[in-house]
């Protein structure tokens, strides 16, 4: 006769409950004061909190894989392991992003001054500050532009899928959007320059509308496609109501479900503004870069912000770091219009949002 | 047949105007798309022509023709993309997973929010980021990894004194393109059937173990579409290969050298400012591939997608 022998309680063969958050807080400090020590002991230059958090969460994978495969057994610990590396995943997705805003704040904010925003690098030599004015004004101009140009053909391509759309013709333009989200954005600016190198027969054309056709091309399949989304979204017993009452399709469309899904819809320009705003490569080919101030679309090279940081950090002067400093101010701006831009969108989203009845 | 005697013909709806226009112009501007894309191809194509037929001599290389000139830049974009692919694939899948399966339901929204911000980066701020920050931070560890695993031949060669390396372009590629395939992974794995995963459960397989046999199985094909997705955008992406990269044109498997295959892209976006007559349609030209290969690459991903149709949560 075999003995059973039962179990103390429940809970045995089990980490304690926090046991996770416990080692894996451990494991940080642990590494902190090994990295404090290497410091102090001069190996190391300076405490790196990016290499603590890095290593510190490799020891807890490994501390927690170690002790659950002693007290929980194989299975458990497999479990275990693979929820630290799911977690350290994640924390390491969010190493570069910390790391890349601290530095573009930290490096962006001593030139981010009045002068900054109110002259251009016109005649600026030496040692003197200069600013990105020009830029500012050439990225509002071409992104204005392009959003003049791509919303009405998005949107209008949006209610074609949505509201129109069956055939063969649907379909082709459904697969080409999806197709045309993936063009690299320097492709767009080189189609920009062939398109209009041949159509004025000059080689060397660099104007500020070739950026925004350009960047058109980039954004109107994100406005389709978000477009889209939302005008799928408005539920189809407004329109069937509509119809009943004998209103005409273009009235139904353009007074009933436009209206229902415009917080949707604004909500998605502005995220595809805010992802061609920041676009360098095309305009880097078809809008050229320049010192001056230029109101014209049509005429002469035009300044952009990316491409601004681009030219201050590529082309450095006797003191590179007078430049430097102007680019990472000028990524700051970057980064501040696009994350404005970002959590406004999200937040029309949730204000405006259309309170139908599930 | 009299007109009476037959049944009244199916009523048609009275043509208004209004509604003619209407429809027709959003017809007009869907099949604008077409023309856009067609015209892409067209104005690339006939731009690019002459540079199909130039002498070595006008291209600025020793010897061959456009094609000898155009394969090391197509190798170094795919090697580049290839090694991206590699590193942000596996993490990108974690923290899928984590959102999607580990993470509290309160916060997993603002989680999936915070990945998102990646994307919103401007290139060009990648590439200062690249170059300032990550670059000196790695250069230890390719010291290290040179001394230490120097037999491997990826790993092989003199070590590069400024880290401006295929490695670190690789590195810095693979966190642009992280967001694009999390997404995607995110809404595959959140669509697996409730009652597979409460089975698998049920039948007392761990949290890792209910993954593995029901949540991978089913999401494959949106992962592997996921990877071509992030595969395309790295394949295109300029600036931030321009900008940390010390190019010079050479195949190369070498990681750790400062002799780098360089891309497609970043070769155009640093020679089109000061390219003249024949060698802008050769920088075109190398466009044109860069625009077939990124093409074909996103038309097989899409159909992959499109052939379970649940998977459109693409953007």
């Amino acid at each position: 006769m075999t003995t059973i022998t039962a179990p103390a309680s429940l809970t045995s063969g089990r980490l304690p409950r926090y046991s996770a958050l416990g080692i894996l807080l451990a494991s940080w400090v642990i590494v902190g004061i090994v990295f404090l020590l290497l410091m102090m002991s001069g190996a190391m230059g300076e405490f790196s909190l990016v290499g603590t958090i890095f290593f510190g969460t490799i020891l807890y994978a490994v501390a927690i894989g170690v002790l659950s495969m002693i007290v929980e057994g194989s299975r458990q610990a497999r479990d275990r392991l693979m929820t630290a590396l799911v977690l350290s995943a994640f924390i390491l997705a969010l190493l570069p992003l910390i790391s890349l805003l601290w530095t573009t704040i930290s490096a962006g904010l001593p030139r981010f001054d009045i002068t900054f925003f109110s002259q251009s690098m016109r005649n600026v030599v030496g040692d003197q500050p200069g600013g990105a004015l020009h830029a500012i004004v050439g990225t509002l101009l071409v992104t204005g532009a392009a959003t003049i140009i791509s919303v009405p053909i998005g949107l209008l391509t949006a209610i074609y899928l949505v509201e129109y759309g069956r055939g063969r013709l649907a379909r082709a333009i459904t697969f080409l959007i999806d197709v045309m989200t993936g063009i690299p954005s320097i492709v767009a600016g080189l189609f920009a320059f062939a398109l209009f190198a041949l159509l004025f027969d000059s080689p060397g054309i660099r104007f500020g509308i070739g950026g925004s056709v350009a960047l058109s091309v980039l954004m109107i399949p994100t406005v389709v496609r978000s477009c889209e989304e939302m005008l799928k979204l408005v539920p189809n017993e407004l329109r069937e109501a509509s119809y009943a009452l004998g209103v005409p399709k273009w009235l139904t469309i353009s007074k009933v479900v436009l209206p229902t899904s415009i917080a949707g819809i604004t909500t998605g320009i502005m995220l595809a503004i805010s992802r061609v705003i920041g676009e360098t490569a095309p305009l880097l080919i078809i809008a050229g870069f320049t010192q001056s101030m230029n109101y014209d679309l049509f005429k002469e090279r035009m300044m952009t912000l990316p491409v601004f940081v681009y030219t201050q950090y590529a082309n450095p002067g006797s003191d590179p770091q007078i430049n430097l400093d102007r680019a990472w101010a000028g990524a700051l701006t970057l980064i501040l219009i696009v994350m404005v831009l970002n959590l406004l969108a999200r937040l029309i989203a949730r204000v405006f949002a259309p309170k139908i009845a599930r | 047949m009299t007109a009476s005697a037959a049944p009244q013909q199916r009523i048609k709806a009275k043509k208004r105007p209004g509604d003619q226009i209407f429809s027709g112009s959003t017809v007009f501007a869907g099949s604008l798309i077409l023309v856009i894309l067609a015209a892409v191809a067209i104005f690339l194509i006939a731009e690019s022509l002459p540079a199909f037929t130039a002498s070595a001599d006008d291209i600025g290389i020793e010897a061959g023709n456009f094609w000898t000139y155009v394969g090391p830049l197509v190798f170094g974009t795919l090697w580049a993309a290839a090694l991206a692919l590699l590193m942000a694939l596996p993490v990108a899948i974690g923290i899928a997973l984590f959102i999607s399966h580990y993470a509290p339901r309160r916060v997993a929204s603002t989680l999936g929010y915070i990945i998102d911000l990646l994307a919103a980066v401007p290139s060009v701020v990648f590439g200062l980021w690249g170059i300032k920050v990550l670059a000196p931070l790695v250069l230890p560890a390719y010291d290290w990894l040179n001394t230490n695993l120097g037999w491997f031949p990826l790993f092989s060669g003199q070590v590069s004194g400024t880290g401006r390396t295929i490695l670190t372009v690789a590195i810095v590629l693979a966190v642009m393109i992280l967001p694009i395939i999390t997404a995607i992974c995110r809404e595959v794995f959140l669509q697996t059937p409730r009652l597979h995963e409460e089975a698998a459960l049920a039948l007392g397989a761990t949290r890792w173990e209910m993954i593995q046999t029901a949540v991978l199985p089913f999401g494959r094909p949106g992962i592997i579409s996921a990877a071509m997705l992030g595969l395309g955008r790295a394949l295109g992406e300029t600036m931030a290969v321009a900008m940390v990269l010390s190019p010079s044109v050479i195949v190369s498997f070498f990681l750790l050298t400062s002799q780098n295959p360089t891309t497609i892209a970043a070769n155009i976006a640093l020679n089109f400012p000061e390219a003249h007559d024949i060698g802008i349609n050769v920088l075109l030209a190398t466009g044109l591939v860069l625009f077939v290969i990124t093409f074909a690459v996103n038309a097989v991903a899409r159909i992959v997608i499109n052939r379970r149709k649940a998977f459109s949560g693409a953007n």
